[in-house]
């Protein structure tokens, strides 16, 4: 029999502090975890928030003054913008990396790994370029 | 996975395949309309309004929250269905998620034909 060290203790329980500190996810589980949580966002509360600038804006002159010249040009709401434009442009790589899964394309593991570098990558140069247009 | 095909009923992956088929929807409308975005900015109230009074631009952003709504819907019953154990507090979100759905289209509805 194997020294007691080596004997792993199963079952094995998860602590708040083993998922914060002891699991490490590989790059595609933070992409899919990131398209969940991304996914969770723009349903609640960002929908509801961009309904209402599409209202306001096309209610009147007034109404669409009002939401470009004043409230999208105080600092808070631009970094809410850029939340919601993240969580977008996120979601939209990650959702087609996950098409493309399920037609069987990209299934190596070598392949899955740069496919979830290129969708982290893309969308935070996206969420750039979208900061510098805004600001 | 045998002999079930997909325009057959309950398999469970009807749903699954919405979801893919609303996302591709979604992402075609997102095309177009950041191409538009691009195309006209800043953009002014006149252009603005006017675009969303074509007839194509109402069905197309019909089509996109028609497809929101039930890609979201796929999408919060899944997360549902992985974090909420309890059956009744399971249902009750269930249910909260399907009013926020259908206001959502309600809303969108109203924007669109005021």
């Amino acid at each position: 029999m194997s020294s007691a060290a080596a004997k792993k203790v199963r079952p094995k329980y998860l602590s708040l502090p083993a998922l914060l500190f002891e699991i490490r996810l590989p790059l595609p589980g933070w992409i899919s975890i990131l398209h969940r949580i991304s996914g969770l966002l723009l349903f609640f509360p960002l929908a509801a928030w961009l309904l209402y600038l599409l209202d306001a804006s096309l209610a009147s002159q007034q109404g669409f003054d009002m939401v470009r010249t004043e409230y999208l040009q105080r600092p808070v709401v631009k970094l809410a913008l850029l939340v919601f434009i993240w969580a977008y442009c996120h979601h939209f790589c990650a959702g087609i990396r996950f098409l493309f899964l399920d037609l069987d394309k990209g299934l190596d593991l070598r392949v899955a790994r740069l496919t979830s570098a290129l969708v982290l990558v893309t969308s935070l140069l996206l969420t750039a370029f979208f900061a510098v247009k805004i600001w | 996975m045998v002999n079930r095909i997909v325009t057959g009923a309950h398999y469970g992956l009807r749903d699954w395949l919405a979801q893919r088929v609303t996302a591709a929807i979604m992402a075609v409308y997102t095309v177009v309309m950041f191409v538009v975005f691009l195309r006209n900015t800043p953009l002014k109230f006149e252009f603005w309004k006017n675009l969303f009074e074509q007839g194509w631009m109402r069905v197309a952003t019909l089509l996109f929250a028609v497809s929101l709504a039930w890609h979201a819907w796929v999408g919060m019953r899944d997360i549902l269905m992985d974090y909420v154990r309890p059956a009744g507090l399971r249902l009750a979100l269930e249910i909260l998620t399907l009013l926020v759905v259908a206001s959502y289209l309600g809303w969108t509805i109203q924007i669109l034909w005021r």
